[in-house]
């Protein structure tokens, strides 16, 4: 090895302080929207926050969210592990086009999801349509980590127990499922964060949570403190969720240890009504969503494609998810970066900074920058340069993922090559790892273009005076009942979103073989 | 490897110089931006016309009345807002309360009687809405009927009515009933409500609700149900309007308002839309057009379809009574918000 002959004999290391002072930059303004909470709660005072957080209706919100999680996410959860057992463990005929269509869900924005109910079945609401069509939006989430885990599970512990004596169902539960453990709590956390963060979805279903108290209450009082405090109570539960999963996913030990690779795992023989599970998901989630946007798209002729308006929208939509990958890719490049080179305690903290922001509601993060911007940075009140900020702070997490992985791919000893052959450290970071991370990175970077696309809450907050993405447009329709003229922007939507599904897929796949 | 860093390089240069390009697309400097809570449907029409006519391009921002209004009074000095354009009278209050309206001239105002606009002149009316119960007709009669908003708050309703409390309409009329009746009857009232009513996020929403029988009756703005019946008439088969009348708080006629904002860079172009509004062409809109609210030009008839303004029987409240801050923190209070 050539490569790491040369790093013997001088080893230059890659100096890591531009990457350090780059990385705490993108961390503090990581932490604008949880230090604009602790402000609003100080700046309030406790009268104020006592009036405005201890009252029946926080009450019922809580009540309601409390629910919403209690009886969605275990739903999600056996449907989410019947479907993976079903789809890579099953003899079920055309696994794969099933395995393919449970994550499909995924393209249609979840208010699309709700949108296309509030046609099919207009009497469904509340409680449980929100629970319903949640299930629905977000059962992908889940389906994919416990399909890929499964697919990567060593059969071997499962002949072991057969041996033993252990009837199918014994074997499932009891070495199966606990090897999911990971996976479902991940899925879950991730579906959890999903319902808290919604509001277009729970607006539909008129279903009350705190995202949409707080969009109620900022329309009408702008910003005030029981918009913000409301918003304070969010973050609280955020954080609450976040330590559950934490506390839930213990720290048992899952790696094989035997050596070689393992065997492909058998699959169950099944009947051939199981097939009934994934069809019935696969109505409910694709083929709804067809139905009622196939409906309002003949219903509404040609007289709803107003190219004068979707025209503008799809450009701006457009723009905004380019400007705002280019630049969230950009901005998690150093803390993917020193995740590779340097970890350490700096860099796992500063690492987390990256990653609370993202899971936060869009709407916590719209509050924090409208506040922030008119009352001390006005000159960037209502700009591009604020929205695409909010889009950077929302979706850093999709990017560091993918670029962590491609950076990690790159050997350093490049850099170093590149260094004693006399280029500059950041140029030699620029022109190896940075040449070879390159693919990982586009793939982040349309990640993050998929989720600008389809954003909402913080899009309404924040937008500049005259734009208008897909989303806002949609939203505007549908708000006026006008499903018809929404129909080709939701449409458009999917069609962007196509993308980001078979790229998730292909990622699922490409981790259960590695 | 496929990828080349010249290649990333041109890609992000690309994405930058599209972000720089779209901030330019996004801002228009020439022409005016309009605050606008009204209707996007029916402002876009008003813009339509004075942009054919004068040539002024005008930006719009979307949003509701309060939001709007609010947001307008942080701004301050600094808004880039124009003209701001409401639903109705609270959020015209707000921002007139905090002394950011340019006051409006003599010629201008004269085109709208005084009855729709307020004293001090400094906004004025262009528009006007009436509260009205949206009822199942399957269900009630004239027997049936509430005579009164007051007996909405009766626990016989309990979970037979709906309305949309975090919207401006409904909060308007709140306020007019917090004007009329002081706020202790308010708080009871709104105490009664909490129990009785069925929260839908927009009045159409509300009114869907009535049509599939989810509840009895709503009380909304008139102009959902107009709008409906010319167009498929798919939320609205099974419903009627029930005007309150004898001065009843439920018979409120709300003043949807437009105003310049003393703070504004292009104050000319600025009153010459107002005025084209509240003239004869841009009363003709609310005639001729879909939104079947009630024009407030002097002498401008409204949509023949529409029962007549001066039938209504409204209660005399002068708009800049209408308190919708307090309104919205009773509201809080009742746990509607």
């Amino acid at each position: 090895m050539s490569l790491a002959m040369l790093s013997v004999g001088r080893t230059r290391r890659i100096p890591h302080l531009p990457m350090v002072v780059a990385s705490v930059v993108v961390s503090l303004l990581c932490l604008v929207p949880l230090g604009f909470i602790v402000w609003v709660a100080i700046d309030s005072g406790w009268d104020t926050v006592r009036q405005m957080v201890f009252r029946p209706r926080v009450g019922e919100l809580l009540v309601n969210t409390f629910l919403l999680e209690l009886v969605t996410l275990p739903i999600a959860i056996v449907l989410s592990v019947a479907l993976a057992w079903l789809t890579e463990r099953s003899t079920l005929p055309l696994a794969r086009l099933w395995s393919w269509l449970m994550v499909a869900p995924l393209a249609v924005p979840a208010f699309v999801h709700s949108y296309a109910w509030n046609g099919f079945a207009s009497s469904l609401n509340g409680f449980w349509g929100a629970v319903l069509v949640s299930v629905l939006a977000y059962f992908p989430f889940l389906y994919l980590p416990v399909a890929a885990q499964l697919r990567r599970l060593d059969p071997t512990l499962e002949d072991t127990a057969a041996s033993l004596g252990q009837p199918q169902l014994a074997i499932f539960l009891r070495v199966i499922l606990p090897q999911l453990r990971l996976a479902i709590c991940g899925g879950a956390l991730l579906v959890g964060l999903h319902l808290l963060a919604e509001y277009g979805l729970f607006v539909q279903m008129r279903f009350d949570t705190f995202a949409t108290a707080i969009v109620d209450q900022f329309q009408s009082v702008y910003n005030g403190p029981a918009a913000n405090l409301l918003g304070g109570v969010l973050v609280l539960l955020f954080f609450l969720f976040l330590g559950i999963e934490g506390v839930a996913r213990g720290s048992e030990r899952y790696a094989r240890v035997g050596s070689g690779a393992a065997r492909a795992p058998n699959r169950w023989r099944v009947p051939g009504w199981s097939l009934l599970l994934p069809l019935i998901v696969a109505l409910l989630s694709l083929g709804v969503p067809i139905y009622a946007l196939g409906r309002w798209l003949v219903l509404g002729g040609v007289g709803i494609w107003r190219l004068e308006s979707i025209g503008p929208a799809l450009g701006q939509t457009l723009l905004l998810a380019l400007a705002g990958a280019a630049l969230t890719t950009i901005a998690a490049f150093p803390a993917a970066w020193l995740s590779v080179r340097a970890p350490g305690r700096l860099q796992r903290v500063l690492e987390a900074c990256h990653y609370y922001v993202g899971a936060l509601p869009g709407v916590i993060v719209a509050l924090a920058l409208v506040t922030l911007t008119v009352r001390v940075a006005l000159p960037l009140y209502q700009t591009i340069a604020t929205l695409l900020l909010a889009y950077l702070l929302m979706f850093l997490p999709r990017a560091l993922v993918g670029l962590r992985a491609s950076i990690a791919q790159a050997p350093v000893e490049l850099e170093r090559a590149a260094m004693s052959l006399g280029k500059p450290p950041l140029l030699a970071v620029l022109t190896t790892t940075m040449r070879l991370a390159a693919p990982g990175a586009a793939a982040s970077a349309a990640l993050v273009a998929l989720g600008i696309a389809n954003e909402l809450t913080g899009t309404l907050m924040l937008a500049p005076n005259g734009t208008r993405t897909l989303a806002t447009r949609f939203w505007a329709y549908t708000s006026e009942l006008d499903f018809s003229s929404a129909a080709p922007y939701a449409l458009l939507m999917i069609v962007l979103s196509l993308p980001l599904v078979a790229l998730l897929r292909l990622e699922a796949d490409r981790i259960s073989r590695s | 490897m496929q990828f080349s860093v010249s290649r990333l390089a041109r890609v992000l240069a690309v994405g930058v110089a599209l972000a720089a390009s779209s901030v330019s697309a996004f801002a228009e400097d020439n022409g005016i931006t309009v605050y606008n809570a009204q209707h996007e449907s029916l402002t876009q029409e008003w813009i339509d016309a004075f942009t054919k006519q004068t040539g002024i391009p005008v930006t719009l921002r979307q949003g509701s009345d309060l939001e709007i209004g609010n947001q307008i009074v942080q701004e301050g000095a600094n808004s880039p807002a124009d003209v701001f354009l409401t639903e109705n009278s609270p959020a015209m209050v707000l921002v007139d309360n905090a002394g950011l309206f340019e006051p409006l001239p003599a010629d201008m105002l004269d085109q709208v009687p005084p009855e729709f606009r307020p004293e001090n002149g400094h906004w004025t009316g262009i528009a006007a809405r009436s509260t009205v119960f949206a009822y199942d007709k399957t269900k009630l009669t004239a027997d049936t009927l509430p005579k009164s908003m007051n007996d909405l708050a009766d626990p016989s309703w309990k979970g037979r009515w709906a309305a949309s409390p975090g919207g401006a309409d409904f909060q308007a009329i709140v306020a007019a009933y917090l004007a009329l009746n002081g706020e202790e009857k308010t708080v009871s009232w709104l105490k009664a409500m909490k129990e009785n009513a069925v929260p839908y996020k927009g009045n159409r929403a509300a009114m869907a609700g009535v049509n599939r029988g989810e509840v009895e009756g709503a009380l909304i703005y008139h102009y959902y149900w107009f709008g409906d019946q010319a167009n498929t008439k798919e939320n609205t088969a099974n419903v009627d309007l029930h005007y309150f009348r004898n001065q009843d708080p439920g018979a409120f006629v709300s003043i949807s308002g437009g105003g310049v904002l003393a703070s504004s860079k292009h104050k000319e172009q600025a009153l010459a839309f107002l005025k084209f509004v509240t003239s004869k062409a841009g009363q003709a809109v609310l005639r001729d057009g879909t939104s079947f609210e009630y024009p407030v030009g002097l002498g401008e008839a409204a949509n023949a379809a529409l029962t007549p303004i001066a039938d209504l029987q409204a209660p005399k409240i002068n708009p800049s009574q209408l308190d919708n801050a307090r309104a919205a923190a009773l509201m809080t209070a009742a746990g509607l918000l």
